[in-house]
This record gives C-alpha cells, structure tokens and sequence, in this order.
C-alpha cells in the first residue's frame, strides 16, 4: 500500500505518505485524511465531502496518472494549518491539462461513464488547483477550511 | 462498508435494493453484474433503491450512468429509490438530475413504470 507517517512532535497534524499505484491506496490515504479532519473538527458533511475529493484526487493518480504501474508512486502531504486542512496528491504520470478535459455539464457529456472526478473536487473544497510537474507528474493541491474558522 | 445487493421481483419489475458504497473496484463491478443478471433474466424494469447507499464517488456515478444507458438501450427503464441528500447532491451538482427519473416512495415508483 505505501508508507505512511505522521510529522513528529506535529500531533499527528501532519501527514506524508507514499503509495503504490493500486486501489487500496485510495482507501487507504481516504481513511488517514478523513481521520485527520475528524480529529481537527470537521462536521460530518465536510468529512463526507473531503472523503469524496481526496478519493478522486487518489483515483485519478494511481488510474489515469500511473495507470497502475508499480514502478511509479503516488505521494500525499496533508497537514492542518490555522482552521484549514490542506492536501497535496502528486503522481508520476504523463500530466494533463485541466482544460483539456471534457466538460461533464455539457449536454453532449451528460451520459458518460466518467469525467466527474474533477467537477466532484472543484465542488467538495474551497481551493482546488492543478499543476503538471517537471519532467513528468501532476499536482493537485486541495484546501478546505473548517466551517466555524 | 462494500456494496451489498439484493434483488427482488415485483410484479415485473426488478427492485434492487443496495447498501453501502457505491466506488471504484468492488462497488461498481457489483452493480454492473447485478444489471447485466436482471437484463439477462429479461427484466428490463428496474427500481433501484438506494435507501442503504450512504456513499457514490464519481466512478459509482458513471456506473449509474452506465446502468441507465444499457437498460435503456435494450428497451427498458431504470429508475432511482429513495436517494439521501448527499446523493441528491451529487445528482445535481453533475446534472443528472436531468436523466435519472428519482423517488421517494417505493409503491409510486412501481406504478411509475408503464
């Protein structure tokens, strides 16, 4: 699955982690990343949805960045910083660019079977952005913010 | 919590009833047989309740897409039960609230079907 470790003397309130390029590294960084907010306070419909776009992020690197291939990783840092958690997802694909995917609201895309992942992230957290990596990779970065902040 | 399947008959229609959660790997696959079973046994009315469901990640959508495109296409209809509000959700932030014809009460959605 990958290796996973909380910062010391962090109280665990950061995360780095490596993961091999396979299904049960989304639940896997899902479950640490949901644990995480939990403890941080978010309410139950913000941990559904940080759930929901972490899932995605790790979906779209270990499927369509690595297209499964053992030999390449996927990495994760997530940490909390003044009410906000903030995560960051990088794999070692071929990149894209977001303006480059279909749009899944267009009434020609309604009946596809995939090519939410995106629209799903942009809609769960507060800031969201993708960045294509040197030589090769891309990197998404996600921040949701506590609602009582 | 994986998906749980559990199909009944009623009259002609075939009520599925899941639970759990609908996302990439198991969930979907699952689904997807549980569809191919019902239009293989003929039964191309297909209700399915998603009362138990508390969680559908965009691949568990696109499998629900899936399902309604191949019912359809082969004549038959599909048609959602019982969705919680964070399915509710999701149907309208991707918009298919547009195509998927949804209910709350199990004995309206039967008469629905012609």
């Amino acid at each position: 699955m990958g290796n996973l470790a909380a910062e010391p003397g962090s109280g665990g309130s950061r995360l780095n982690a490596v993961y091999n390029s396979e299904l049960e590294s989304v639940d896997a960084a899902e479950t640490a990343v949901t644990d995480m907010a939990k403890a941080a306070g978010f309410d139950e419909d913000d941990l559904h949805k940080i759930g929901i776009a972490l899932r995605e992020a790790m979906v779209n690197a270990v499927v369509h960045g690595n297209q499964y291939n053992a030999a390449k990783k996927v990495r994760m840092d997530a940490w909390l910083d003044n009410g906000a958690l903030h995560v960051v997802i990088a794999d070692e694909g071929k990149g894209f660019e977001v303006t480059n995917v279909p749009d899944p609201l267009a009434q020609e895309n309604l009946l596809k079977e995939s090519g939410r992942g995106i629209l799903l992230m942009q809609a769960f957290v507060d800031e969201f952005q993708v960045r294509r990596l040197k030589p090769n990779g891309t990197e998404v970065t996600m921040v949701k913010y506590l609602a009582s902040r | 919590m994986s998906l749980k399947l559990n199909n009944r008959q009623v009259g002609d229609i075939t009520v599925i009833d899941a639970a759990g959660r609908v996302t990439l790997g198991e969930g979907t696959s699952s689904l997807r047989d549980a569809i191919r079973d019902a239009l293989g046994a003929g039964h191309k009315k297909v209700l399915l309740n998603l009362g138990e469901v508390n969680y559908i990640d965009s691949s568990g959508i696109g499998e629900l897409v899936s399902a309604f495109t191949t019912v359809t296409n082969q004549g038959g209809q599909l048609k959602l039960l019982s969705l919680n509000k964070r399915i509710q959700d999701l149907l309208q932030i991707t918009k298919l609230y547009t195509v998927f014809e949804c209910h709350d009460d199990e004995s309206v959605a039967i008469r629905s079907f012609t």
